[in-house]
């Protein structure tokens, strides 16, 4: 009868422990530092890609992304240090912003029917296409057609990879990882050829100083992405932001941008889109 | 309500999903009665090995040994397992992967099933001169096996859903189908309870018949 | 003094008659104690052994090499970088411990409910117990971690902030806690029924029986079984940084490695070190437990305690423990 108070003490004492620290750590998840609840914004992001949405080693963001957010944050009244940067995995968007998560979306999401009937997009506030990233020395694949006896790599279940599948190169070998860092190993190991999604997202990873020189995009346009801001269905942010948009062109601060994130890929960006016009696929 | 399935190939999804399971509870059974014999056997060394092959094994993520399977072994030391073709490959690399993580669990469920066999019928068998693979072979292991229809039910449920992790590599199984409709029906809850319920034919059925069997093979003691 | 080993551990002294067979045990009575022949056999063995395992050893350091998987740009961040630790590390793995740590705590008490459930003399409650059990087996973790967050989005005000921390919690004691009513009711099937009549002929109710006979007997010879599944728990938590977005260990591996230059064969090396480090210390924790446990019990010098009647199980030769 011992053990059993034994193991009733002990397993008391452990269950304190641990709702302890839980609830500690809960309590300083929930409640934001120094501000109000009315000053501050929630903006969900990329933590993962480079030149769109990076955490860095500092514990700060970087990226167009988030160069385009800060900027409507101010616009809409709220100062950087007052943004709540918040991880918007691209299955959890939709939901995020339906259940009211975050105040606002920008997170190299492209705007689609079905994510349309979800959400409302302000923006477009850039014009990306889907293209390939190549090693430096590989003058194999000059158009998209020599795709087709390549082994290429993208995000399991991502738009690109279904794109490849079906449409650029259905005969190429397709290699599908978790993350675009998987595919990088394996394009530095030779035993990718090319990496396909957003160039966007690729001119970030060729901006990295770790692979200055060792890669290059492959200058192809093989789909249309119009990057929106993910809003609330029916919110007034909407037409907020895309005031927003507006002004951060006609600033030249969206161009300051663009310079700064993917300047040293050597990438060809589009001009700022006009917002509400979407350029469709062929 | 469900007419977003359209278009997908869910059957051929979970169908690959099944073959997965097959051939790594195939090849973990294989790979872990050999680990729990050579964690019982007489050299020390492979006992050694079959004891830490076991603690690291067991305390690892399935999703780090299924990449490092194909990040490591295929793309930096060049193993593909006899294919050329992506999809090939990628299917044996986590076939591999499943094996070494699921021979973990069988070798320290086999292992709790030797020690329910009697010791009066090892010794019994040692007076008569059976040699150590011998014993295990004709004595230990028919009865451990049986003993252990129960707890390997477990680990062969916990190996279905674990198949799921392949789509890490890019197994197009049903867990990367999921991620696919996710992505293009902008309906999370919606597509998980169709692939909950896929899931839950599969695992069901086979663990109510092998519940049933471990009953009928019980050695009665 | 007598103690059982988890699986992991040495083996105890050779004197000790632990109720379970460790490892050793159950390894030396498979064969003869070697004599000069056998000894050569497994010096032989030994060294062909030794000798397949170094050269695989040499040819992935090469391999690996080769491939300049092992330059000092992709392994120095860990070292000479504190702020991986800071920023990307550290939080997760507190993250990881918190959600392990909560799922363990309320899945070992509501298994033990349903495993108890499951033996009950009503049909109902069996019926009932039963079905939760396999509906939420059959599931895979992920896909209940996914309803959860939905349900609580729904239903309730938990703060965005904390609601990944409640669904992959809820997601691991729903499939955990099945699991282990399991492990529960194995362990109790395994007693002797005479434990049953005994209880019953000294006028022990049902639930007397069950709290002071069935479970603390029980206990002991499940714990290996329940520390290998609290063990499942710890790592399944990675399973809510892929889609929930919850920050835990292995989610740490993206921005890490978006971050070094794509280093993600180091990345996951040094998350898989410090997923086992954890196991390890938990599972060293729990083998403490159980020592103390069995000590504890021999202290009160209580009459049946598990350990006489696993020996009544399973007769072997050898000494009977003391009373």
């Amino acid at each position: 009868m011992n053990a059993l108070r034994t193991t009733r003490t002990l397993v008391a004492s452990a269950t304190a422990v641990v709702l302890a620290l839980g609830s500690a750590s809960l309590a300083h998840g929930a409640v934001p530092a120094d501000h109000s609840d009315d000053d501050q914004i929630t903006i969900g992001i990329k933590f993962d890609q480079p030149g769109i949405g990076l955490k860095t080693p500092d514990g700060t963001y970087t990226g167009f992304d988030v160069d385009v957010a800060t900027y409507i944050a101010k616009q809409l009244g709220h100062e950087p240090d007052q943004i709540v940067w918040k991880e918007a995995k691209s299955a959890d968007r939709e939901t995020m912003l339906q259940r009211g998560d975050v105040d606002f979306i920008a997170a190299s999401y492209s705007i689609n029917d079905e994510r349309a009937e979800k959400v409302d997009f302000a923006g477009p506030y850039l014009l990306a296409h889907q293209d390939v990233l190549i090693r430096a020395d590989d003058d194999s694949i000059k158009q998209p057609s020599d795709l087709n006896d390549k082994k290429l790599c993208s995000v399991t279940g991502s738009t690109s990879a279904q794109n490849v599948k079906e449409k650029i190169a259905p005969d190429a070998q397709l290699q599908e990882y978790g993350g675009y860092s998987e595919c990088l190993t394996g394009l530095e190991n030779g035993v990718i050829d090319a990496l396909t999604t957003d160039d966007s997202i690729l001119a970030g990873y060729a901006a990295q100083d770790e692979f200055k020189g060792k890669f290059k995009l492959g200058g192809f346009e093989m789909s249309n992405e119009n990057y929106g801001i993910g809003v609330q269905k029916g919110s007034e942010l909407k037409g907020k932001i895309n005031t927003a948009l507006e002004k951060m062109v006609a600033d030249g601060s969206w161009d300051a941008a663009v310079e700064k994130n993917f300047g040293p890929a050597n990438y060809q960006n589009e001009p700022a889109p006009k917002i509400g016009v979407i350029v469709e696929n062929d | 309500m469900f007419d977003f399935l359209e278009g997908y190939d869910l059957l051929g999804a979970f169908w690959v999903t099944v073959q997965l399971t097959f051939w790594s509870a195939l090849g973990s059974l294989v790979w872990g009665t050999l680990l729990a014999a050579m964690r019982v056997g007489p050299v020390p060394l492979m006992r050694a090995f079959g004891t830490a092959y076991v603690t690291v094994v067991r305390n690892i993520p399935l999703t780090v040994i299924i990449v490092f399977t194909s990040l490591g072994l295929f793309q930096t030391l060049g193993i593909s397992l006899g294919a050329d073709r992506f999809t090939t490959i990628n299917f044996r690399l986590a076939v591999l992967g499943l094996t070494a993580y699921t021979s973990a669990f069988v070798c320290e469920a086999l292992r709790s099933g030797i020690n329910t066999v009697p010791l009066g019928q090892v010794e019994a068998a040692r007076a008569i001169g059976l040699s150590f693979p011998q014993i295990l072979r004709i004595i230990v292991l028919p009865q451990a096996f049986r003993s252990v229809v129960g707890p390997l039910t477990n680990v062969l449920i916990a190996l279905t859903k674990n198949t799921t992790v392949a789509a890490a590599i890019g197994v197009a199984e049903a867990a990367l189908l999921m991620r696919e409709m996710i992505e293009n029906e902008a309906q999370l809850i919606l597509v998980s309870a169709v692939f909950a319920f896929g899931f839950i034919c599969l695992t069901l059925p086979t663990g109510l018949l092998l519940g049933r069997l471990a009953k009928k093979v019980a050695v009665k003691r | 003094m007598r103690r059982v080993p988890a699986s992991d551990e040495k083996a105890p002294p050779a004197k000790a008659k632990p109720p379970a067979r460790t490892e050793a045990e159950s390894a030396t009575v498979l064969y003869d104690v070697p004599g000069p022949r056998a000894r050569r056999r497994n010096l032989l063995w030994t060294v062909l052994f030794l000798a397949a395992l170094a050269a695989v050893a040499w040819w992935v350091i090469a391999g690996l090499d080769a491939k300049n998987q092992l330059e000092a740009a992709k392994w120095e961040p860990f070292v000479t970088d504190g702020r991986v630790w800071e920023t990307y590390l550290l939080p997760a793995l507190k993250n990881t411990v918190i959600a392990a740590g909560l799922a363990m705590v309320l899945a070992l008490p509501l298994g033990a409910l349903l495993g108890i459930a499951r033996l009950s003399d009503h049909r109902a409650v069996r019926a009932v117990a039963g079905t939760v059990v396999e509906f939420f087996r059959a599931i895979p973790v992920l896909i209940l971690m996914l309803f959860a967050n939905a349900a609580y989005a729904e239903f309730t005000d938990i703060s965005p902030e904390t609601r990944p921390l409640y669904a992959v919690v809820t997601g691991l004691v729903l499939y955990n806690a099945s699991v282990l009513a399991e492990v529960v009711r194995a362990g109790i099937l395994a007693l002797p029924a005479g434990q049953t009549d005994a209880a019953k002929a000294i006028g022990m109710r049902k639930g007397q029986t069950m709290a002071y006979v069935l479970l603390p007997q029980s206990v002991t010879a499940m714990l290996p079984a329940l520390v290998s599944q609290l063990v499942v728990i710890v790592k399944d938590t990675a399973l809510g940084g892929a889609m929930l977005g919850f920050a835990e260990l292995l989610a740490s591996v993206r921005p890490m490695s978006a971050n070094y230059g794509a280093n993600t064969i180091a990345c996951f090396t040094v998350v898989a070190v410090l997923f086992v480090l954890l196991n390890l210390a938990l599972t060293t924790f729990a083998s403490r437990l159980e020592r103390r446990l069995r000590r504890g019990k021999r202290s009160t010098g209580a009459v049946v305690g598990a350990e006489a009647v696993d020996d009544l199980a399973t007769p072997g030769p050898g000494e009977r423990p003391p009373p």
